[in-house]
């Protein structure tokens, strides 16, 4: 993401400190991740304390530090979604993906994140892949999912 | 678009959105909210528009995209006025003949409609359903007849109505007191007066002040702000303002989730429609008082929905609660006094200031006033919206309007609250919902959140599940919380993994007790609840674990085994075909049998295995039957054999 770009999503904010949230989550829809040059730029430019951005970074859940996958799935944790079976769609997908929730396959394919309720609790268990939903999963139909995918 | 300076002219005003409509023209409603776009409801509605086009009808039918109808379990819903028909489970190849037959030839079809599972017989209107029928929709009601991102549809069903009222006719102090006088509480957990909280806003002698709308929804299984924010963001706007009338305040934030983008995007459009019609800005219908709104997204933190975490986030900090020696409506935001209310209480306000805090009043129980929208969901028939009464019976809303459990299924137990609610049993089903009578099962009120249970789930599961979700949303400032999460979550997870000793139940209640005295958050204080409401209920299902290393929902998965019946089993390889494993071994006309080394109780064979075979098991608590020798395992059919 080059500096410019960053320059100006700061500028849409404002500029103001108490903004960086905002200008993060902007940095990370665009980019999908927070390289360290462009913390680094936000840092200088809001003048907040790099380390006080780490925190922040650290904190929410929609922030990345690493780079994501070409393809990002979200299983559905939420209640509904569990009492539904939900935990057995996670351990089929972390068989197939050989990653766990929170990291990315080396050949950047997949990234896998558990979410706390997507909000379409009548689907569960839900599945969903790049924003694309798959409603009333099990083991067997999540594997037949991901083979769509390359 | 001129701003509207009096409310005089926004009556005029309306009169002319009114007059231009026309009620007999023909108006294809689709609900287009979050739950219904994972349906298909985006195809569906290209096709809606296509096919008017294609038909030559674009100008006698009107399509409007609204908010969520409720009924998530039936969408995409479309109706379709003036003759109210309700459609439901629309696929883009249906719309053709919903078109020609429906539109143009006013016919019902038969097959779209609502089935009711117990007379078989087919209803038209969406009122005498009995989901809807049982409900009470006074603030969710308008989500199913509005374009959200369309204000004279707004203005058009009498909205900002209460606004004009309150600013022309009201003072600030006669609109908190009839706030008060309708024991509106807070709908976003822990159920305080709002009336009081604004007055003590009022009264706090800063001279500025600040009023904020939390859609930080972070329960999990609970939609409901996200789909009134996302169907009927005006009114959420409009009670926002009445209240900040009220207290003096002239700015106000949303504090909307990022991963709620639909919401995001209608409520910043409705902002943009209310300040070009002169609903927010300087001078407010003439009235003299200003405000504005901004929209602050949240990046994903459950504890951040906390009052004063949220006023953090809102600072651009990291939205970790704070001690509350002096309440956040009397040093809040910026050190500011600060209103903070849900998205569900705000909605309620205009309704309160319109129609008046005596007829609000007639709904609900003692203690709690007005209606509540619960999100039902989890083993249940009718998942969905559903908005009733206060003091409505548990058995009501989960047999009446939710249908039961599905699949024959016993009901065990159902989930309110959210993480920090608890479960409560069958024996209790006549219990009226209020926050009160929640908090005395030892569940409790929170946003809204209804999970039903059946028997096939763990209670212990449950609370680990839960207990696990806090642990990782714990922000760690505290002791109690941080660490003795931890250790709950440990002690739980042995005892589903069938590691749990003796002791160890007495032992989660000493810790419990203690994350309840000391935390420093509602997260914390609260958080022990699923491990207290489930022990209090289910404590044989604990002891049957930590005993008998038994399951008995037959769910958690170190505790259950899988194995074929033989003498069932016709070798008809759909398991074998299916394991994700290859822990099925067998062949055509061989008997199969599960490698229990292989298998990681997936449970695929389980169900997929046909039913008029029913030959895989699933055992807990007991050795697996010993295979049979390979001899035996061959099938000969007799018919064939002879």
């Amino acid at each position: 993401m080059d500096t410019a770009r960053i320059d100006q999503i700061i500028d849409e904010h404002q500029g103001e400190g108490s903004s960086l949230i905002q200008v993060l989550l902007a940095i990370q829809s665009e980019n999908h991740w927070l390289p360290k040059e462009a913390l680094e730029r936000v840092s200088q430019k809001l003048q907040v304390p790099l380390v006080r951005i780490q925190h922040v970074a650290t904190f929410y859940k929609a922030f990345s530090l690493v780079p994501k996958g070409r393809h990002e799935i979200h299983i559905c944790m939420g209640t509904a979604c569990h009492v539904r079976g939900a935990m057995r769609v996670l351990e089929t997908v972390q068989d197939l993906t050989g990653i766990k929730p929170g990291e990315t396959d080396l050949d950047l394919k997949f990234s896998l994140e558990t979410v706390n309720c997507l909000g379409c609790c009548a689907l569960g268990p839900v599945m969903e892949i790049d924003g694309k939903t798959h409603g009333k999963m099990a083991p067997g139909e999540s594997a037949d999912v991901l083979k769509n995918y390359e | 678009m001129s701003p509207i300076n009096s409310p005089a002219e926004l009556e005029e005003f309306r009169k002319g959105i009114r007059s231009q409509r026309d009620l007999n023209k023909p108006c294809i409603t689709l609900c287009s909210g979050s739950a219904c776009h994972a349906t298909g409801s985006r195809e569906v509605a290209a096709s809606i528009e296509e096919e008017i086009k294609k038909q030559g009808l674009s100008a006698e039918v009107d399509v409007r995209k609204t908010g969520c109808h409720g009924f998530c379990e039936r969408g995409p819903i479309i109706v379709i006025h003036p003759e109210e028909i309700c459609y439901f489970q629309i696929k883009p190849e249906d719309v053709p003949e919903i078109v020609s037959r429906t539109i143009r030839e006013k016919q019902v079809i038969e097959r779209l409609l609502y089935t009711d599972p117990d007379t078989g017989a087919k209803i038209i209107h969406e009122s005498e359903i009995p989901f809807y029928k049982n409900q009470e929709r006074l603030v969710f009601g308008s989500n199913g007849s509005i374009d959200p991102k369309c204000i004279d549809d707004y203005l058009a069903i009498g909205g900002y109505a209460a606004l004009a009222k309150a600013l022309a006719g009201m003072t600030p102090v006669q609109v908190i007191e009839e706030v008060k006088k309708s024991n509106l509480r807070g709908r976003g957990g822990g159920g305080f007066p709002a009336g009081r909280k604004w007055e003590g806003s009022r009264n706090a002698p800063d001279e500025i002040k600040y009023v904020i709308v939390n859609a930080d929804e972070g329960d999990p299984g609970a939609y409901m702000d996200r789909s009134l924010l996302e169907g009927n963001p005006h009114a959420v706007l409009e009670g926002l303002i009445i209240g900040a009338y009220a207290i003096g305040s002239h700015e106000g934030y949303v504090y909307v989730r990022q991963e709620y983008p639909l919401a995001v995007e209608n409520v910043n459009i409705a902002i943009k429609q209310a300040e070009a019609y002169g609903l927010l800005g300087q001078n407010i219908l003439g009235s003299g008082f200003d405000f504005t709104v901004k929209v602050h997204k949240g990046a994903g933190a459950f504890v951040s929905g906390e009052s004063t975490a949220l006023m953090t986030a809102l600072e651009g900090r990291v939205g970790e609660p704070r001690p509350k020696y002096i309440r956040s409506n009397i040093k809040g935001l910026w050190g500011k006094p600060s209103v903070l209310n849900n998205v569900e209480t705000w909605a309620n306000v205009p309704l309160i200031i319109n129609k008046g805090a005596d007829w609000f009043t007639q709904f609900g129980t003692d203690g709690s006033k007005g209606t509540k929208i619960f999100s039902l969901v989890g083993k249940i028939t009718n998942t969905g919206l559903v908005e009733v009464p206060m003091g409505m019976t548990l058995k009501d809303i989960i047999y009446d309007i939710g249908g039961g459990i599905p699949g024959g299924k016993k009901f065990k137990a159902v989930q309110t609250g959210g993480p920090s609610g608890g479960c409560l049993p069958e024996e209790l089903l006549d219990l009226k919902v209020g926050f009160d009578e929640l908090t005395r099962a030892g569940s409790m009120m929170g946003s809204g959140g209804m999970i039903v249970m059946d028997e096939d789930t763990c209670m212990v599961d449950v609370a680990r599940y839960f207990i696990e979700f806090l642990t990782d949303e714990s922000c760690g400032k505290c002791v109690p919380c941080r660490e003795g999460l931890r250790q709950m979550l440990e002690k739980l997870t042995n005892i589903t993994e069938g590691k749990g000793k003796e002791g160890d139940i007495e032992l989660l209640e000493e810790i419990s007790e203690v994350a309840k005295e000391a935390s420093l958050c509602a997260l914390g204080t609260s958080a022990p609840n699923p491990f207290l409401s489930t022990v209090r209920y289910f404590r044989d299902e604990y002891e049957a674990h930590i005993k008998e290393k038994r399951c008995p929902a037959l769910s958690c998965k170190e505790l259950i085994s899988y194995h074929i019946d033989t003498a069932k089993c016709q070798a008809c390889m759909i398991c074998l075909r299916k394991c994700p494993a290859d822990a099925v071994d067998g062949g055509k006309k061989k008997i199969h049998i599960i490698d229990q080394e292989k298998c990681t109780k997936c449970g695929t064979c389980f169900e997929v295995c046909p039913s008029s075979f029913n030959a895989v098991k699933k055992i807990s608590g007991e050795a697996v039957p010993p295979p049979i020798p390979e001899e035996e395992r061959m099938i000969i059919r007799k018919s064939k054999a002879q």
